[in-house]
């Protein structure tokens, strides 16, 4: 059985076109060769049946085919050799000439210097990037027990039974865990989310570095979790949250009372918020019961990488049309393809369909609302810059906390963005002054029968289905919604799953922290939400809840690493389509919406803003910047912030693959500025030996633009 | 091929008669004028090479062609045609105990025994490189070909500490795929895995305590906390499985782990886990042991004596030049012999308990073993048996077991009066000889000389006691190191303080069961396969170059059915391990309050009695008995499930004998 994937790489097609062109000459020679040989042999049997008195002239058309049989045959055969031939060689080579070119890495260098493992690590993975196999499945599913379904590069199963694997990943509609006989787990240890698929790095590079200072299995973890559940559904579900407990503190254990240094990617940040409350919760709320000591004994510091503390955008793309960045320009490059409707494979909508039952999605929602995203006149980031490439240049050394004063006078063609404005229909709508645009409410749709009339569609697909087409129509005259009210259009297109997730995430700011409605776990990922428990903890005897940061941890640290100078989704144009047809998705973002001239920041129906390509810079640096930076009501203690940003560069050549010093959202794990920051921590780097905030972005002055309570 | 062969010769016959035809049928003359242009551009072009090109192309064309439809088959028919040829399949005891109503209900954690469990390489030296994180145990083992000698370097431990040597680290791989499948399709673990997860078991109530099998017990806590992750774990899933008892599941070399465990956990923090004397008691149910070498395992005597195990041996009958040539430096035993020497946990299997258990020059408690019989046994009556079993005995030749190693055959079979011995404790050892060529690989051998394997030699006659002198004799450098770690007398005194250091833990004999009366132990084996269990030794031909000893493999027994082969005397077992270790101690020396069980800890022994597979399509089968076979087993598996779903052993049936251990282990004569 070995033999078989070996075999099948010759199908691979890169190495063996290139042997063949090069050989074509020799190649012809031989075909001339073959040709007579085939001839005559032909003949011979000509003459046989000239014998016999049959009838010879079909015979040319025959000698072709049959040529070309051999021919074929003979072309595979010299293609699988040569191709074995290489194989070979590339074996005998000794591995080293391979990455001759290869800079040293951060992991090797820091060695030198004497770094050595200290603090035992956890690894925090995001979503989507999170293995996933099945442990139970429905008889479609045969033969895949213990493989995987996500991740690892086994993607191969979606093409092979579609359906069936759309169908394994969904969870129930209506509670958001396991469907009946499904049971799709989380894969645990390292190799969860070293490799998204075969070369496609995720952690693996990091843990390579890690690993050269000295670090291994014992004072290394990767807190695999079931990114499509909600975070208190990991607990409920798999006890991911009491594991990882158990984890950090045997670590800590193990490795001499070390602390831990935790790196959270993505959604892997808010879900370590979530679970820093619920820690030290007392179990009747739902919590793990470590007192409210624990954070400070067991954690040295967090290092957010790309958080994603305040949402992000394009989730709301995700979950209204199922629509990214990338499917968008796909559709304006060849819009045949995705609504077609003689295929009947409605990919977008059964996306649609399995996508609405993940949870976490949900925790991904721009949080803050209006204050924090903008309205539709105003936003943090209105005097940006949408000229990358041009400000890159300008940016090339780190400014010191402050908006370097150069990249404003480079503004020359500015028009007025209202980032404020996520999702708009129509690009008037995202341009008129806001005086100008309707000011419907969703209660104005209540008198309307909002349901469809369930025959008219009768297979529903996504919940848009259930909905009359009349209050489609309708929504989109609202025209413009901020980040406070598209939650309001979200709830009401998707009534189902917002009722569902909500119990499980809240996106608001919290007025007053010592509400003990705050104790409810739903808002214990929300860092805008959870709140320091200081002065509540002196009023009364309620065992005192976990905020982020403990009065009596100053110490722990809290970092925010992420990418800049990528262009990143942040707002929406969208149309209608389709309102007759049923099981289809009646928005799309209207990829023909681009900005009037070539340096805007419009782009096919997407306004885009400064980030790493998924998370603006406002959800990933505000918190560290300002939300919990001194002495806040969301950070008492005062516990020390940290924002590390990273510079884009593309990678120089194709034999660099993602770069050295990417600063994409995943991209950036390979960085080796920022593995060398995480690598300098974990060995037990004091905050001076980083040198605190490296900032080339203009996280500062929004940040302080925004009119929030800290 | 055939095709090929058959296609070369007739390539050059065919032209002739081709010509005459031709030139004989076809007046035009231009015609054959062109035909005989283009047969010799023909003959030209078309050469050996194209030819093999042709048919590489027909072969891939073809094998593209079966794995596409192998691929676009539904996955049912394999299946199908499995049950066509061989009847219908029995339900997995997952599917049929799900049907009963059984569900996940006591957590299960999985020791895995030695060789089995994956190891993964951490930091190495350069001819390692792109090796990160990727198996050198375990797996494809790739490698070993690939860069043999970086290979060995890399699974040595230092000869000195039995740790990692400078700059090389090597991790066991964490999580259910440490074990599940040692290589591609040989199972370990999954089918029993498998068959958990039909009942609801998942990760959260599955862990499989992965180690480095490789070091000494108390040195992978030392080294990698195996220990504590392994009480962190077990307390994890006992709390999150609302109190639930774990039900722990050890193979082979894994019951010895567990035992250090069982004790390590109990001890206090310096050198033990601190979890307090009820800890056993608090977390654990039951120790279902499966195929556990309690009492150690013959087969590890020749593994360290002379790096060889029955199958070696066997190579060395069919093809004897090749592991002994000279002519190639190859040297693969002595490479072998001199990495598995450093590995400390190989010297946990050196029989325990001495003369007591394994029998001395006289006398052995299997002296009356007979394969004949004990397949009879199944079917008769035990009264009629009986007379048989007599006549039959008087027949037989006494068969001196506890004659682990002899010399010769004639020695292996002469009654003991009739030995002479020379004594070799202290006989002096030689200076190595100086024979440049074969000082690259080094061995412990080279210090000892030629005057060393004489003595060796001269002694004749080794029992279980003196094995341990022997190897002390022979290798002093490992014994030394093992000394530290093992421990493998019998305990006159339990409650003597020096029973508290660690060396004695994994001990069945020197050790006390954990205070946990509603603790059920299981020792759940094979039987019906022959095993090793003593062996007739040689001096090698050229004992300066080679290990000096080697397994006798022309003694054999001139009767059929016999009892020696190939040097290597047989009883029954696993093939692995004998019957009297893994099923001693719950036979005998746990039943009951023992002073090795003071409080009386529940055992069950249950046997399954070794089918080999009916036909190739049933894989190693589901009836097996093999030492790790077994664990593919349907009735054991059952009795796993059943237990973890929340049976004892009661509702299991109690014991379930087939072969004579409890009149062994009645022969035995131990104070309990």
């Amino acid at each position: 059985m070995g033999s078989i994937p070996r075999l099948r790489k010759f199908c691979t097609p890169q190495p063996l076109n290139f042997s063949f062109f090069t050989l074509q000459p020799t190649h012809l020679k031989r075909k001339e060769g073959q040709i007579a040989f085939l001839r005559s042999l032909l003949l011979e049997r000509e003459t046989k049946r000239r014998e016999k008195n049959e009838v010879p002239r079909k015979i040319p058309r025959k000698i072709w085919r049959c040529m070309c049989m051999n021919d074929c045959l003979w072309a595979i055969g010299f293609m699988c050799t040569v191709w074995w031939f290489i194989v070979f060689v590339y074996h005998c080579l000794p591995s080293n000439l391979v990455g001759l070119h290869l800079p040293e890495s951060p992991g090797q260098r820091l060695r030198r210097e004497g770094l050595n493992a200290l603090h035992p690590v956890v690894l925090v993975p995001g979503i989507v990037t999170g293995g996933l196999e099945l442990w139970e499945g429905r008889p479609c599913s045969q033969g895949l027990f213990r493989k995987r379904l996500w991740g690892g590069g086994s993607f191969a199963e979606i093409f092979k039974r579609p359906m069936c694997w759309l169908e394994h990943l969904s969870l129930n509609n209506e509670t958001g865990l396991d469907p009946p006989g499904i049971r799709v787990r989380p894969v645990s240890g390292l190799v969860a989310a070293d490799y998204f698929a075969p070369g496609y790095f995720v952690w693996a590079v990091l843990i390579e570095n890690l690993a050269k200072i000295g670090y291994e299995e014992k004072n290394l973890h990767m807190a695999a979790y079931d990114w499509r559940l909600s975070f208190q559904n990991t607990e409920v579900r798999d006890y991911a949250l009491s594991r990882l407990k158990s984890k950090i503190e045997l670590m800590y254990m193990t490795n001499g009372n070390k602390k831990v240094v935790v790196v959270p990617h993505s959604m892997g940040a808010i879900y370590f918020l979530h679970f820093l409350k619920w820690v030290e919760s007392p179990p009747p709320t739902g919590g793990g019961g470590g007192g409210p000591g624990w954070c400070a004994k067991y954690i040295k510091a967090i290092m957010n990488i790309a958080p994603a503390f305040l949402g992000v955008p394009r989730t709301l793309a995700n979950i209204l049309s199922a629509e990214d960045k990338g499917i968008s320009f796909l559709r304006a490059m060849a819009p045949g393809v995705f609504d077609s409707e003689i295929l009947r494979l409605q990919t977008l909508e059964h996306a649609m369909r399995v996508s609405r039952t993940w949870d976490s999605i949900i925790s991904l929602f721009p949080k803050g609302g209006e204050t924090i995203w903008g309205n539709l006149d105003w936003s943090p980031e209105k005097d940006q810059e949408c000229d990358f490439i041009k400000k890159r240049v300008f940016r090339s050394c780190p400014s010191d906390g402050r908006t370097d004063n150069t990249t404003k006078n480079a503004i020359l063609l500015k028009e007025d963005v209202n980032y404020g404005r996520i999702i708009s229909f129509g690009k008037t709508a995202s341009e008129l002054h806001s005086s100008q645009l309707p000011s419907l409410g969703f209660k104005d749709f209540a008198p309307y029968n909002t349901r469809a009339n369930s025959n008219m569609c009768r297979d529903l697909l996504t919940e848009y289905d259930e909905l009359s087409r009349e209050i489609i129509g309708e929504v989109a005259k609202h025209k413009a919604y901020t980040a406070g009210t598209v939650l309001d259009l979200v709830r009401f297109v998707a009534p189902k799953m917002m009722q569902r997730a909500e119990a499980h995430f809240s996106h608001g700011i919290a007025d007053d922290l010592d509400d003990p409605k705050y104790t409810h776990y739903k808002y214990w990922s929300n860092p805008l939400e959870t709140r320091q428990v200081y002065q509540y903890q002196l009023q009364s005897s309620y065992t005192p809840l976990c905020s982020l940061k403990l009065p009596n941890a100053p110490d722990m640290e809290i970092y925010c690493l992420y990418g800049v100078g990528v262009p990143t989704d942040r707002a929406y144009i969208y149309k209608l389509s389709s309102l007759d047809r049923c099981r289809s998705i009646p928005y799309r973002i209207d990829s023909s919406a681009n900005a009037r001239n070539p340096g805007g920041c419009l782009k096919g129906g997407i306004y885009f803003s400064d980030g790493d390509a998924s998370v603006p810079i406002i959800s990933a640096g505000f918190m560290c910047a300002r939300g919990w930076r001194g002495k806040t009501r969301f950070n008492p203690s005062g516990a020390p912030t940290y924002v590390r940003e990273y510079g884009h560069k593309a990678p120089s050549s194709l034999l660099d693959g993602r770069g050295s010093e990417s600063g994409a959202h995943v991209g950036i794990m390979g960085n080796v500025a920022l593995i060398e920051d995480v690598l300098r921590v974990a060995a037990g780097a004091t905050r001076e030996e980083l040198g605190g905030d490296r900032i080339f972005s203009d996280i500062m002055s929004m940040s302080r633009a925004i009119r929030l309570r800290v | 091929m055939q095709n090929l062969r058959r296609r070369k010769p007739s390539e050059p016959s065919r032209p002739e008669p081709e010509q005459k035809e031709t030139t004989q049928n076809d007046p035009d003359s231009e015609n054959g004028k062109e035909r005989e242009n283009k047969k010799n551009g023909r003959s030209k072009g078309w050469s050996c090479i194209d030819n093999c090109c042709w048919f590489i192309g027909l072969i891939c064309s073809i094998w593209w062609f079966l794995l596409f439809l192998y691929n676009a088959m539904p996955s049912s028919i394999p299946q199908y045609v499995t049950e066509a040829i061989a009847g219908p399949m029995p339900d997995p005891p997952g599917e049929k105990l799900r049907k009963e109503g059984f569900s996940a209900q006591h957590p299960v954690v999985f020791v895995p025994g030695i060789v089995t469990g994956g190891l993964e390489l951490w930091e190495g030296k350069p001819c390692a490189e792109g090796l990160f994180r990727k198996r050198l145990w375990g797996g494809t083992f790739g490698e070993v070909y690939k860069r043999p000698s970086c290979w060995v370097e890399h699974m040595s431990l230092d000869n000195e500490t039995g740790l990692d040597p400078p700059g090389i680290r090597v991790r066991p791989v964490p999580g259910l795929v440490a074990a599940d499948y040692f290589a591609p399709g040989y199972f370990v673990w999954a089918v029993l895995i498998a068959n958990l997860a039909r009942i609801g078991y998942e990760e959260k109530k599955m862990y499989m305590a992965a180690y480095d099998w490789r070091l000494s017990f108390q040195n992978t806590e030392v080294r990698d906390q195996t220990l504590s992750r392994i009480k962190s774990n077990i307390e994890l899933m006992v709390a999150t499985s609302g109190g639930k008892k774990a039900v722990i599941v050890p193979h082979s070399m894994g019951v010895l782990y567990f035992l250090h465990f069982m004790k390590w956990v109990e001890a206090p923090p310096p050198m033990g886990g601190g979890g307090g004397l009820d800890w056993c008691a608090k977390h654990i149910k039951a120790v279902m042991n499966i195929g556990g070498p309690f009492l150690g395992v013959p087969k590890s005597v020749p593994g360290l004596f002379s790096a060889e195990a029955k199958d070696i041996a066997v190579a060395r009958a069919i093809a004897p030049q090749v592991l002994d040539i000279d002519i190639f430096p190859l040297q693969t035993l002595q490479h072998v012999m001199r990495m598995t020497r450093t590995w400390d946990a190989t010297m946990s299997m050196i029989p325990r308990g001495g003369d007591t258990i394994w029998g001395d020059l006289d006398r052995s408690p299997e002296e009356d073993y007979d394969h004949k019989k004990r397949k009879q046994k199944r079917n008769e009556t035990i009264s009629s048996e009986n007379n048989e079993d007599e006549s039959h005995d008087s027949k037989r030749k006494k068969i001196y077991y506890g004659r682990m190693i002899s010399f010769g055959k004639d020695v292996a079979e002469a009654p003991s009066s009739e030995i002479e011995r020379i004594d070799f404790r202290g006989a002096p050892k030689g200076s190595s000889v100086a024979n440049s060529s074969c000082r690259d690989v080094w061995t412990e051998y080279h210090d000892m000389g030629l005057e060393g394997v004489k003595a060796v030699a001269d002694y004749k006659v080794y029992n279980a006691g003196e094995i341990l002198d022997l190897l002390h004799y022979v290798a002093p450098k490992m014994m030394a190191r093992g000394d530290a770690h093992f421990s493998y007398g019998i305990a006159d005194d339990l409650d003597d303080p020096k029973y508290q250091n660690y060396k004695y833990w994994s001990n069945a004999l020197e050790t006390k069961l954990p205070n946990a009366p509603e603790m059920e132990i299981f020792s759940l084996y094979g039987v019906g396969i022959k095993t090793e269990r003593a062996y007739v030794y040689r001096v090698s031909p050229s004992p300066e170059c080679n290990i000096p000893f080697q397994i006798d493999i022309s003694a054999n027994d001139e009767d059929e059915d016999s009892y020696l082969t190939d040097g290597v005397y047989l009883v029954d077992g696993d093939e692995t391990v004998p019957v009297l270790s893994s099923g001693f101690m719950c036979a005998r020396g746990w039943r009951g309050k023992t002073r090795f069980n003071p409080s009386g800890i529940r055992t069950y022994i249950r046997e399954y009695d070794h089918t080999p597979p009916a036909n190739l399509l049933e894989g190693r089968g589901t009836q097996s008995g093999a030492h790790v076979d077994i664990l593919g087993n349907f009735a054991l598996i059952e009795d796993i499930m059943r237990v973890a779903a929340g049976q004892n052993g009661q509702d299991l049936g109690g014991d379930r004998i087939y072969s004579d251990i409890f009149k062994w282990a009645g022969r035995i004569n131990l104070k309990l």
